[in-house]
């Protein structure tokens, strides 16, 4: 039998061969510096993981308590935020910036409205501040909702089918408008919250303590998710709103008016946002024009951290994110939390940009 | 008068040479009008205007990143700051009360370089392995890094000067071979010398000219080559641009190094001309300011970039700035004296003149958007593009 006259005449227009040679390629190549990225990543978590175990080991468990129930609270704050970046993006991919200061309208807006409602700080406490607190995070989240509709009909919705990039500059401008109108409103200095929660310690096991305030902070922040699962998954507008972010054109010709659901997702975001608002300066009795930015970016970062779009995602983001900065406040210094969270949000989009919870969605 | 007329008729098709001959104009006329005009005390203005030339240059760079290969930088102001502090630690005394204990004192020509290099080096870090993500994940990244690298560097305690940065940097000088006869000359049409010094800052505008005329070579060329091309194949269509054989992730790490590059190049003269660096000046405010110039501009064009950068400039920090004063001027002119003092709840016209700040620049940025998204000087292949897939949406609708 004759040998070919070449090899590469048999190889040439082999396509087994070639799509060998291409899986060789891609395995000497590509494989090698994503599996050192990923072990680079997987050494830096367990370090991360085991110098704060290390930590948390010496402080002892009363000191860990108290910590993890000023991260709960925080996080149930940055939950509330998160569940509305998440909702957004998941209906029409956008990071809506300006949510942060909607977040912190919440706060300004229930602080102005206060006196209206009888709340003067030292003359009301008790049970008698039940129903006018009630009353007070109702308007305001109206109010929040209502303004959030707004920014979505002047700003994003004249652009939704413009670039990508347009819509992100608007919200950029609300964010910047927003702080503004504050600004000018109330000027640059952080504003006094009146404190109207109960300083009590609860004790939880002999020796360990959490402050009441947190967990009215987390009791608040469960009933209103609980009331989002509900509405999101039981409802007619919930459904209409899962069917538009899974696909709205198909969610279009099945009859759903997508500018009311989307409409709607701004709404409930908001009024999620200003009960945030307000529970944040009920908890850190302060609150500044300029807070809001910062505070939805690591907001931000929760929504993307536990799967962006995802809702039960954000909630868990959330959480986790409080806990990890009250874990690096409480047992690392204090000045390196923002860059850590910030650190988090790149690990995150890099290793697994689906988040924890999310699914991979393959791009519009 | 009749040599720029042809000219002008022979290029009416072609706004950018207009804009660049009209820039180049302006910016040499800039200089001798502004002295003329206020007798010769205009020299806050032309430093004005060199700080403003930083911002036109981060803008040239950031409309690579952005214009041109489409991708969204949002933490631009992080490779200033690590051009700035580059500058910062190599040229000045800091060094000597680090551990290192010797200060470092290399010439402001090579430093300008080595900020390049370095802000290049950090974009490559951070670009490679997050610039195979979808498009807004990577405005997410660099918006994170963007808040990282400050508090970083306000963090860093002895080596980065912490919180109140590093102040007494080095004065650029001429590089040895420009010496000769003019130097500490009088020029003919100011009455300082030409030297770098904080009190003549004609130098820093004459030399922010050159590098900005130097860049816009650069990148012109670029715009127009084999890679300039690749840059808009993968802005128009990233799978296209792959399946025709650019290889899309180093095309995008170069548009993003060459991107970050800029903004270092730009963050030594910027520490350079200030004397003085901290963390608190380069914010997302920056990259905000830098990105909306660019739009504002419009993408993808280099004098519109450039152009951008000129009128954002001019509202932010000398039109806005100055407003106060002028509205409380105003307001006493017309007999409303009563509204300049401050009360219990009215701070005084001028403060709250002050602080309608971001409440324009806010209106700015949508307005823009909404009203001409495409820009004061849109860039021409873009507009085709732009009107042609327009055509293509209606054509759909119809059927």
């Amino acid at each position: 039998m004759p040998l070919p006259s070449s090899f590469s005449a048999v190889f040439v227009n082999n396509y087994a061969m070639a799509a060998l040679v291409e899986r060789l390629r891609t395995s000497v190549v590509a494989a090698p510096t994503a599996s050192v990225i990923n072990v680079v990543g997987a050494v830096v978590v367990v370090v991360v993981a085991v110098a704060a175990a290390q930590r948390i080991y010496q402080g002892g468990p009363a000191y860990f308590i108290q910590t993890m129930g000023f991260g709960l609270a925080q996080g149930s704050i940055f939950a509330l935020v998160a569940l509305g970046y998440t909702m957004v993006y998941g209906i029409i991919e956008l990071i809506n910036f300006a949510h942060g200061d909607v977040f912190t309208l919440g706060a300004f807006f229930s602080l102005a409205l206060m006196p209206a409602f009888g709340m003067v700080e030292g003359k009301i406490s008790g049970p008698a501040l039940i129903l006018p607190l009630l009353g007070l995070f109702v308007i305001t989240m109206l109010f929040c909702g209502v303004v959030n509709v707004i920014i979505e009909r002047v700003a994003y919705r004249p652009l939704r089918h413009a670039p990508r990039l347009a819509p992100l500059i608007t919200a950029i401008g609300m964010s910047a408008l927003l702080e503004g109108i504050m600004f000018v409103w109330k000027g640059p200095f952080n504003l006094r919250y009146p404190d109207f929660l109960p300083e009590t310690q609860v004790t939880v096991f002999p020796g360990a303590t959490v402050a009441a305030k947190a967990l009215m902070v987390m009791g608040v922040a469960v009933v209103l998710m609980v009331a989002l699962t509900l509405f999101i998954g039981r409802s007619k507008l919930g459904k209409a709103m899962r069917a538009t972010a899974q696909d709205s054109d198909a969610a279009q010709l099945m009859g759903i008016d997508i500018n009311r659901t989307i409409s709607a997702t701004f709404f409930i975001g908001a009024v999620l946002a200003g009960a945030g608002g307000i529970i944040y300066g009920l908890y850190y009795n302060s609150v500044a024009a300029f807070d809001g930015f910062q505070y939805g970016l690591i907001a931000f970062t929760a929504a993307v951290f536990g799967g962006i779009g995802n809702i039960p995602g954000a909630a868990l983001g959330g959480v986790l994110i409080g806990i990890i900065a009250a874990i690096s406040d409480g047992y690392f210094n204090p000045a390196w939390t923002q860059v850590l969270i910030f650190s988090i949000l790149i690990f995150v989009l890099v290793f697994r940009p689906t988040g924890l919870l999310g699914m991979r969605v393959p791009e519009k | 008068m009749t040599a720029i007329q042809t000219y002008v008729r022979a290029h009416m098709r072609e706004p950018n040479a207009i804009a660049y001959a009209a820039l180049l104009l302006a910016a040499l006329l800039f200089p001798i009008t502004v002295q003329f005009a206020t007798n010769g005390n205009a020299d806050y203005l032309v430093g004005l205007a060199a700080d403003g030339g930083v911002y036109m240059l981060m803008a040239i760079g950031l409309n690579v990143v952005v214009g041109f290969a489409g991708l969204l930088d949002l933490g631009y102001a992080a490779f200033f700051a690590i051009g700035s502090y580059t500058y910062a630690i190599l040229a000045s005394d800091h060094l000597s009360i680090t551990p290192l204990g010797h200060s470092v004192h290399l010439p402001f020509w090579i430093v300008l370089f080595v900020a390049m290099f370095v802000a290049a080096g950090a974009g490559v870090l951070l670009g490679a392995p997050t610039l195979r993500l979808r498009g807004d994940y990577l405005a997410i990244v660099t918006l994170g890094f963007g808040e990282i690298v400050p508090q970083v560097f306000s963090n860093g305690g002895v080596w980065t000067g912490g919180v109140p940065g590093m102040s007494a940097l080095d004065v650029p000088t001429l590089p040895f071979w420009f010496q000769g006869p003019w130097v500490d000359q009088p020029l003919a049409l100011t009455t300082e010398t030409f030297r770098f010094t904080t009190s003549n800052l004609t130098a820093y505008y004459v030399l922010m000219v050159v590098l900005i005329i130097g860049v816009v070579i650069l990148v012109n060329n670029l715009q127009h080559s084999r890679l300039g091309r690749a840059w808009m194949a993968v802005r128009e269509n990233e799978s296209a641009a792959a399946a025709c054989g650019v290889n899309t992730v180093s095309i995008k790490l170069l548009a993003f190094s060459i991107g970050a590059a800029t903004s270092g190049f730009a963050g030594a003269f910027y520490g350079a001309k200030l004397s003085y660096v901290s963390s608190e000046n380069f914010g997302f405010d920056v990259s905000v300011t830098v990105l909306a110039m660019v739009v504002l501009g419009g993408m993808g064009n280099i004098p519109g970039a450039m152009i951008g950068s000129i009128v954002l400039y001019f509202i932010l920090f000398q039109f806005l700035p100055n407003a106060p004063a002028q509205f409380q001027q105003l307001a006493t002119s017309v007999g409303l004296d009563s509204l300049n003092h401050a009360t219990a709840d009215w701070p005084g016209l001028g403060e709250e003149v002050g602080r309608m700040k971001y409440v324009v620049f806010g209106l700015v940025l949508v307005g823009i958007m909404l009203l001409r998204p495409q820009g004061i000087l849109p860039s021409q292949v873009r507009k085709q593009e732009l009107t042609h897939s327009g055509h293509h949406e209606i054509a759909q609708e119809a059927k």
